[in-house]
């Protein structure tokens, strides 16, 4: 990600596809070889979502005995029938799910555009034990940390909360680790010390300087942690018995997973993992266009 | 330019929070109530609102709560829904072992009931409860919620006795008889598999160890035993051994299904009638009108073939009890919600009509369930019939490392039916025993050989 960010000067303008085709090589048998291997990577994302998009549309008789990919009309009735499970318990998952991510996805920048200025811009002792700490801490995948978070919480009587769920998302040794690569590269020392001598305060400088210049990368990291945070199942799964605080991924587990004297209620599940991906893809579609604008050029060329 | 995407960026943040403040409030209504069982050690008031928590998979349990907290305004319960089974118990394990965020009350699989006990999870609630209440329960329920012991660690609510269950119109079509004996069994899933080679009298599941187990449990299998204050383990016993080379011939024969139950190919299935037969329990209804509702009308149920012409007994596959944690602050109101909820007429009926539950009550099984289910509207005798066959379970003990058991299950049988050769059932078998016993061992329990 990080790459894309920062090649992006080279086209100040909003066209991506130009410079491939302005450096004049011959569009011949590779650039069919590339579209094919495009096309491919595509469908191969795409499937499980057609498929996801028909199943919905599908009853349930329907869902195991008509062909997988045809269409059926039963879109609103399973979309209904979830909206009234438990009186829209469904619709809450939604709400905490936004919750977890959109106010752990904030936090989570935050702190790492303080972490990762910090360690990109200031000297101090321990600077490289910290950041090895944090590389080393971009190895451990969150799943481990689950259990000893739980049982931290569990002793200051903090599980089954909100809090449970939003203070372990706060924390991503990954954005750290980006927004100090990004810092580095974006926020000019000049600019900075400029400001110093202007006696700007540290505080404005990193909140009126640093972080519009950072703005791309802090977006790049607020995607991830949104996405990590929207798909993540393990720490909520594991912090929470509350039924009314969880987020999709649990709550739509607990739909399949009924006991074998229920039935398993498969097309809420699919309709509800349909309309859980929705805000993802908005999201996606309204902050992409960040990544393609790069304040830092325009900060020191301008 | 900056300008613009600064503008852009606070839009984005003022709309999420927002977002987060309308979801903050909405939450914070329910951690009102949450607070009170914490707080609520020291109650200033002894009028006080009690907050019971109450943790269950159980389908249309909230309604079942919602009458008894309309009609006990002091004694609140919340039911907390989870996933079904081994991860319910999972995190209760977790929570007890942390010493928070347990639980009042724990809906527990009867084969559960020792690792939960054994764990100190379950809270001895002998003392509170009336002494009528074990009469409401056969010997054989009541002994899986005591262990044989004085204590008593919950109040059985649904029992899950075994019986066959086939399609009617398919067996007519193809002028089958309905077997009562296993031999039987195996003629007309040969004759069956003959006529229409896409058609399976029934699926041998690598995934479902409680199945295996209440089949053997018919033969006459106790996997777990207890000997003065030691355990044991028997499950390659001869009974054991004499289901799994039974099927173990079938899938050789190829004259029964190899694929584990409760998947999209078994779910296509009963609903294409490719799956003629399924040997369930008396929940069985419920998944059938959820999984294949177009089947309705088509099915019936049959006593489970038995071993030797003649006998009546059958296994029990599924079924609960409600128990009270030890993390509860108030177990006596806890068992009071218990008792209502197993054993009175009231509950019966709901549990019966919301939560498409078999109860285990005897009275509850004479009084709730008259009409039958209306998958099954076409049996009018169906729960007569159902509750003759809960009559003749056989007795079973379950062990304190009944997870390990049945994961050994699930990998052991699951090679062994793609094998799909008789000698590699008996090895699973073997396989299971050693896996269980070691484990046993190494946990450190007594354990007799």
């Amino acid at each position: 990600m990080t790459t894309t960010t920062v090649s992006a000067p080279a086209t100040p303008s909003s066209g991506r596809a130009v410079p491939a085709r302005a450096s004049g090589r011959p569009a011949g048998r590779s650039a069919w070889g590339g579209t094919a291997v495009l096309l491919v990577g595509a469908a191969y994302c795409l499937l499980p979502v057609v498929w996801v998009l028909m199943a919905s549309t599908k009853s349930a008789s329907e869902l195991f005995s008509s062909f997988t990919l045809a269409p059926s009309t039963h879109l609103w009735s399973n979309i209904t029938d979830l909206s009234a499970y438990r009186d829209g318990l469904f619709w809450r998952w939604m709400l905490n799910t936004a919750l977890y991510a959109g106010v752990g996805g904030l936090l989570s920048v935050l702190v790492s555009a303080m972490a990762g200025y910090g360690l990109a811009k200031f000297a101090f002792r321990g600077k490289s034990t910290v950041f090895n700490a944090i590389l080393a801490g971009v190895l451990v995948p969150g799943v481990v940390l689950a259990i000893p978070q739980y049982l931290l919480l569990a002793k200051v009587g903090m599980t089954n909360t909100y809090w449970a769920v939003l203070l372990p998302s706060i924390i991503s040794p990954y954005g750290i680790y980006l927004a100090r690569i990004y810092a580095a590269a974006a926020v000019p020392d000049d600019v900075l010390e400029a400001a110093r001598t202007d006696g700007a305060k540290e505080g404005r400088i990193f909140f009126s300087l640093a972080v519009p210049m950072m703005l791309p990368g802090l977006v790049t990291v607020f995607l991830f942690q949104f996405v990590a945070i929207w798909n993540n199942f393990m720490l909520p799964y594991i912090m929470l018995g509350n039924d009314k605080l969880f987020p999709l991924t649990v709550g739509l587990s607990g739909l399949l997973n009924q006991g074998a004297t229920q039935p398993a209620m498969y097309t809420s599940v699919i309709t509800g993992a349909l309309l859980s991906i929705v805000p993802l893809v908005a999201l996606f579609l309204t902050l992409q266009r960040f990544w393609q604008v790069d304040l830092a050029a325009g900060a020191v060329k301008a | 330019m900056r300008l613009h995407t600064s503008l852009k960026v606070a839009a984005v943040v003022a709309a999420t929070a927002l977002l987060a403040s309308a979801c903050s409030s909405g939450g914070s209504g329910d951690g009102d109530g949450k607070a009170a069982p914490s707080g609520g050690a020291t109650p200033t008031d002894p009028a006080q609102k009690i907050e019971l928590t109450y943790w269950t998979w159980a389908p249309g349990m909230d309604e079942v709560v919602k009458t008894w907290n309309a009609e006990h305004p002091n004694i609140h319960v919340t039911v907390n829904k989870q996933d079904g089974g081994d991860p319910a118990v999972t995190k209760l394990l977790t929570a007890i072992k942390a010493g928070s965020g347990a639980p009042d009350i724990m809906q527990a699989e009867y084969q559960k009931i020792p690792t939960l006990v054994a764990a100190d999870a379950l809270a001895d609630i002998s003392g509170d409860l009336g002494s009528d209440v074990k009469g409401d329960f056969s010997d054989g329920t009541w002994q899986s919620v005591t262990l044989g012991s004085d204590a008593v660690y919950g109040v059985p609510q649904d029992s899950g006795p075994m019986e066959f269950y086939y399609r009617a119109d398919i067996f007519e079509k193809y002028g089958l008889k309905v077997p009562t004996t296993w031999d039987e069994y195996a003629q007309v899933a040969t004759e069956l598999h003959k006529k229409d080679p896409t058609a399976y009298l029934g699926t041998f599941s690598s995934g479902d160890a409680g199945w295996f187990a209440g089949l053997t449990q018919q033969a006459g299998a106790s996997w777990w035993g207890v000997d003065g204050d030691a355990w044991s383990v028997d499950i390659d016993s001869a009974a054991t051994q004499k289901v799994a080379s039974f099927w173990g011939k079938l899938v050789e024969d190829g004259v029964i299904d190899n694929k584990p139950m409760y998947t999209p190919a078994w779910n296509k299935g009963l609903n294409d009638g490719t799956q003629v037969g399924w040997i369930s329990a008396i929940w069985a209804p419920g998944v059938l009108s959820g999984n294949a509702a177009d089947t309705q009308g088509k099915w019936k149920m049959a006593k489970l073939p038995q071993w030797n012409a003649g006998d009546d007994v059958t296994g029990n596959w599924g079924g609960s009890a409600t128990a009270v944690t030890t993390q509860s602050k108030y177990p006596q109101y806890a068992a009071e919600f218990v008792t209502w909820l197993n054993t009175s007429a009231e509950a019966a009926k709901l549990l019966v009509s919301k939560s498409g539950l078999y109860p285990a009550s005897l009275e509850s099984q004479k009084t709730a369930l008259t009409d039958p289910p209306e998958f099954f509207s076409n049996q009018t005798d169906f729960y007569t019939l159902a509750s003759q066959i809960s009559k003749t379970v056989n007795p079973f003990t379950y062990g304190p490392n009944v997870d390990v058991a049945y994961s050994a299950y699930n990998d052991a049988f699951g090679k062994a039916t793609k094998a799909k050769s008789q000698q590699a059932f008996l090895d699973a078998v073997t396989t299971m025993q050693t896996t269980t016993l070691g484990d046993l061992k190494n946990s450190g329990y007594n354990v007799k050989e």
